[in-house]
């Protein structure tokens, strides 16, 4: 592998707490949730009431894209649009004209979990279902196609590089940032828009109340909804979003004086195989335990260097065998265990995008000196109090030197990335 | 249904998909729905759908392939309301 250097230059966000890069660190950092109760999912009988929702979308999208783009765009490829737009103007880019020319450099590995539901539910399956196929119009396939939000920002930006979606669950932003690490390193690209996105669709957060793994008891208290590492956590709370980053080589970066976040240090994606304790729904530890340990040592780095974890963390009885997979991997004790926190507690699980929100909230931690507090976690699961040191409850001044973020998913994936503080 | 009216309502439909501006403020029946007015071809089947329901009329694929220009869909309107 060639000894190029990959940092970050970029990033957009588009969450259920916040819009944009200064509102998203502001929330972080005063532990702001996003989740919200509605009607709708009462009316139709949800367990859970509560999800994360980006707010001001529809006031917003008028200022990014032009009335016919607009005609062909649902949830996950607005929210992809923005981030991926806000993303490219905070790397230094102006914004790409229609008849500008190509941007060979660069390409986007942008992935989703579920993709366009609120399309194919809302619309292709009631008029195909009637027999109206013919009154779908020219656009469905480009708003329910997989690859709808890597193929949306490859257009509005104009790459000529690889552009594709990736989709491995929820550590499918993850994944994708490490894909991108490595399609740099590799010398296929300069710069890679690498994250998730995911729509907001009642029809995707039915499969997921159905299966009776979303929490239920705080319909009425939306923002403590969200439990992760809590006694009283019922599961997970359903999320949105987008999160987009930019990679890029450390050439390219210094060579155009571009500023940087952070250097992505190394990382690995794995799968359990379904078996032992793994499963399609389930890890498989021996999986987790491996992948921490191989991103550890393609990022060339020891148990002892990790100062902060970015937990994958969703508020399911998977959080205590999180812990015991990363004391296992990193051979410490609990109260050796590097300081941890939840980005979900804020934002719940936005799915194939969470690993992209988490990441960019990782960098933003690296590069502003910070580990933002996990809320509604007062009461901790008792299998957790002896970590309780390292859990942060309460945003606080920490000048990290490196942070492991790590996504696991259904199909018993995962991906663990490390993003260190930039220093030439 | 005379003809400016028809022009009027169909430059209101097209206009959200053109990606000429311009063009649609300089529109004249000779003006083109690709090539003049930049519209993506397959989003004419999204305006020949518009033109059914503004219409209250049905455009059979035949018809929809012999529109190239304003004044083609302009004449089509006019003959399938014109009674």
């Amino acid at each position: 592998m060639p000894n190029t250097r990959v940092v970050i230059t970029g990033m957009g966000v588009v969450a259920s707490n916040a819009l944009g890069l200064p509102a998203y660190e502001a929330a972080l950092r005063e532990g702001l949730s996003g989740i919200r109760y509605y009607d709708k999912l009462k009316d139709l009988k949800f367990g859970c009431q509560v999800g994360g929702i980006p707010q001001g979308i529809e006031e917003l999208k008028k200022t990014y894209f032009s009335e016919d783009r607009l005609l062909a765009m649902n949830s996950s490829m607005l929210y992809a649009g923005i981030a991926g737009l806000d993303c490219w103007r905070d790397a230094g880019f102006s914004d790409p004209q229609e008849n500008d020319s190509i941007d060979w450099d660069t390409g986007a590995i942008i992935g989703t979990g579920i993709g366009g539901a609120d399309t194919m539910c809302e619309i292709v399956a009631p008029q195909v279902t009637a027999g109206n196929v013919r009154r779908l119009g020219s656009s469905m396939v480009e708003q329910t196609m997989a690859s709808s939000v890597s193929a949306l920002v490859g257009g509005l930006l104009g790459l000529g590089g690889q552009v594709t979606t990736n989709s491995s669950a929820c550590s499918t932003g993850t994944e994708a940032v490490i894909n991108a690490y490595y399609h740099i390193k590799e010398g296929r690209s300069l710069r890679m828009l690498a994250g998730g996105a995911e729509g907001s669709s009642h029809f995707i957060w039915g499969c997921f109340d159905s299966m009776r793994v979303l929490g239920r008891g705080f319909n009425d208290r939306p923002e403590q909804a969200s439990r992760p590492m809590s006694a009283s956590t019922g599961g997970f709370i359903p999320g949105s979003g987008s999160g987009i980053l930019m990679l890029e080589s450390l050439e390219s970066a210094l060579s155009r004086g571009a500023k940087i976040y952070a250097e992505v240090r190394g990382g690995h994606i794995n799968s359990g195989g379904q078996r032992g304790k793994g499963s399609m729904t389930s890890p498989n530890p021996v999986g987790v335990q491996r992948c921490i340990k191989d991103a550890m040592e393609s990022a060339g780095v020891q148990p002892s260097d990790i100062d902060v974890i970015n937990g994958h963390l969703t508020g399911t009885m998977a959080d205590p065998l999180e812990f015991e997979n990363w004391s296992a991997a990193l051979g410490c004790s609990a109260d050796q265990f590097p300081l941890i926190n939840s980005t979900k507690s804020m934002i719940g699980h936005a799915l194939g995008a969470a690993g992209g929100l988490e990441c960019v909230a990782s960098v933003l931690q690296v590069s502003h000196g910070f580990v933002h507090g996990s809320i509604n976690c007062e009461d901790l699961h008792p299998s957790l109090v002896p970590y309780h040191k390292s859990i942060v409850q309460k945003t606080i001044d920490h000048e990290t030197r490196l942070l492991a973020k790590a996504s696991f998913g259904f199909g018993d994936v995962n991906a663990c990335v490390f993003f260190q503080k930039w220093t030439r | 249904m005379q003809k400016e009216e028809a022009m009027a309502k169909v430059l209101e439909i097209i206009g959200p998909f053109s990606k000429n501006q311009e063009a649609i403020k300089a529109a004249a029946p000779s003006t083109r729905i690709l090539e003049d007015l930049g519209v993506n071809s397959a989003r004419l089947v999204d305006i020949i759908l518009a033109f059914e329901d503004e219409f209250s009329i049905e455009v059979d694929d035949a018809a929809a392939d012999k529109i190239r220009t304003l004044g083609d869909a302009v004449d089509m309107i006019v003959q399938k309301t014109g009674k």
